[in-house]
């Protein structure tokens, strides 16, 4: 009886396994490791259909932050990466992570903050003057802290506001180690002030006392690129339709389906897949 | 608004069901893998005296408390294209999530069934003695005769298995349609604000947890009766 059983599992288990690997075998699908911007803020739900409807191909997006998502694409995890940091994005190409970056898109960031405004920055165009008052003020203030594409734009705006945040940190800056919207759910129960990206503010719906505080400072720029994950460094890559879905989101047809996307009547990316440099 | 999930329960909302059907497939397959394991493996460490038993009952026992995100971070180590099973392609699908839930519960149903059986093997020690049928027959008739008490470890390992998002949230990757479950689920619509559907989803997969425990329960229940009475 014993035996009976154990075999009984044992089946149970290989069917699990067996049933499972044909409908992987099924279908043709693609792996991107993109941001939690795009996810959260409905575009790729707004996107995802209009490609599979023309190619049948099923995009599976795993949203982490820019660094994650690079270093899922580095571990040979994703077949294409979609993120926002030029920089990290361009080293993830030159160390034959990456076939070649292709530019976009673009949004852009804000300050959020607590409407009583302690730090005296709301209505602000000037990101670095404003981030000198919050620390001199000693404003509370929620960093990402976890290597994404945000975190790394505000570490940057810091250093371009003369402010070494290593050094100069107080009670103030709180490092939370999550998310935008975690970023921001922090915020709004705390009612500090928080770089985000303007997608994930406009579908954000717990925005307790927060409002937009600094907007339209061109340092506050957002671009997002599109990597294929290198064959060469990992040869499972699906080469041919992870191609074919960045071909999609820089042909004029991918282009105006970004630029159609919009959130209660308000545009969140803009295509900018043919500005030299972007 | 803070009963849209309910809403969206009733009206049959497919995205819904889906996620539903995911977790349930997802939880009930890892609890019956982690059965399968767990229980022989209980039954042996009650009734198997050998080296070092008491310390891999001890590890067994601590296991039930491992943070099921290191369980997560392990598989998703095991299973990465650059880790040793990179190979087969698991990662970011429902079976690698089957696998990391199997290893979270094992040790919680391996303990729970320890218990029970050491319990059991107590009344029945010079029975199955004089009957010398061995360990894996005598571990056999345990299982067997102790199937309606055991049924509150399978529970315990599927409630545990349902209720933690640590670990499939990093070996699923929580993609849309294909490894969202009820938990990740939750966890993405708190981050994106909407808390009303995160608790609405949360208050969902309670009722789902209570459903299937008095099922199981029911069963149990008759089947006791029904064994009594034959």
């Amino acid at each position: 009886m014993f035996k009976f059983r154990h075999s009984i599992a044992m089946g149970f288990i290989a069917f699990a396994l067996l049933t499972g690997q044909n409908a992987l075998a099924q279908e043709k699908s693609i792996v991107v490791a993109s941001t939690t911007s795009t996810q959260d803020s409905g575009l790729f739900g707004h996107l995802l259909p209009l490609f599979k409807a023309k190619t049948g191909i099923d995009v599976r997006v795993i949203s982490q932050g820019t660094g994650q998502a690079l270093d899922t694409g580095r571990r040979g995890d994703a077949d294409v990466v979609f993120v926002h940091a030029r920089s990290q994005e361009e080293k993830f190409v030159a160390d034959g992570f990456g076939v070649k970056r292709f530019p976009v898109m673009y949004n852009d960031f804000i300050l959020i903050g607590p409407k009583n405004d302690p730090a005296k920055v709301n209505g602000s165009k000037d990101i670095a003057a404003a981030l000198v008052k919050i620390k001199n003020a000693g404003a509370l203030f929620i960093s990402r802290g976890d290597k994404s594409g945000t975190h790394a734009a505000e570490l940057n705006l810091w250093k371009i506001a003369g402010i070494d945040i290593a050094k100069d940190k107080g009670p103030w800056y709180r490092d939370i180690g999550q998310g935008m919207g975690a970023a921001l759910n922090t915020a709004s129960a705390s009612n500090a002030y928080v770089l985000a990206d303007r997608g994930t503010w406009l579908s954000f719906k717990n925005r307790g006392d927060l409002m937009i505080s600094v907007e339209g400072d061109k340092r506050l720029f957002n671009q997002y690129g599109v990597i294929l994950v290198s064959p060469a460094k990992h040869p499972h890559v699906k080469k041919d339709l992870a191609q074919s879905f960045i071909d999609w989101l820089i042909s004029p047809e991918g282009q105006k389906a970004i630029d159609d996307f919009k959130v209660g009547g308000e545009q969140l990316f803009f295509p900018n897949a043919y500005t030299p440099g972007a | 608004m803070f009963s849209s999930a309910f809403w969206m329960l009733v009206t049959g909302d497919p995205g819904l069901y889906r996620i539903i059907g995911l977790s349930l497939y997802v939880s009930l397959t890892a609890t019956l893998i982690a059965a399968a394991i767990g229980l022989p493996l209980g039954a042996l460490l009650a009734l198997k005296e050998f080296p070092g038993r008491n310390v891999v009952t001890i590890i067994i026992n601590a296991m039930m408390g491992m943070p099921p995100v290191v369980v997560g971070l392990m598989v998703f180590l095991l299973l990465s294209r650059s880790g040793p099973l990179g190979s087969l392609g698991l990662l970011f699908t429902p079976r690698a999530m089957i696998i990391a839930q199997a290893i979270l519960i094992i040790p919680i149903i391996a303990a729970l069934a320890r218990q029970t059986i050491a319990d059991i093997w107590v009344q029945y020690r010079d029975e199955l003695a004089a009957m010398n049928i061995g360990t894996a027959g005598s571990i056999a008739t345990l299982l067997w005769d102790g199937r309606f008490s055991l049924l509150t470890a399978l529970l315990a390992g599927f409630g545990r298995a349902c209720a933690e998002v640590g670990a499939v949230i990093i070996v699923g990757g929580n993609i849309d349609g294909f490894t969202r479950m009820m938990t990740t689920a939750i966890a993405l619509e708190t981050s994106k604000g909407d808390l009303p559907l995160a608790i609405g989803l949360g208050g969902v997969l309670i009722l789902i947890v209570i459903a299937i425990n008095a099922l199981a329960w029911t069963i149990g229940r008759t089947g006791e009766r029904l064994a009594g009475a034959a």
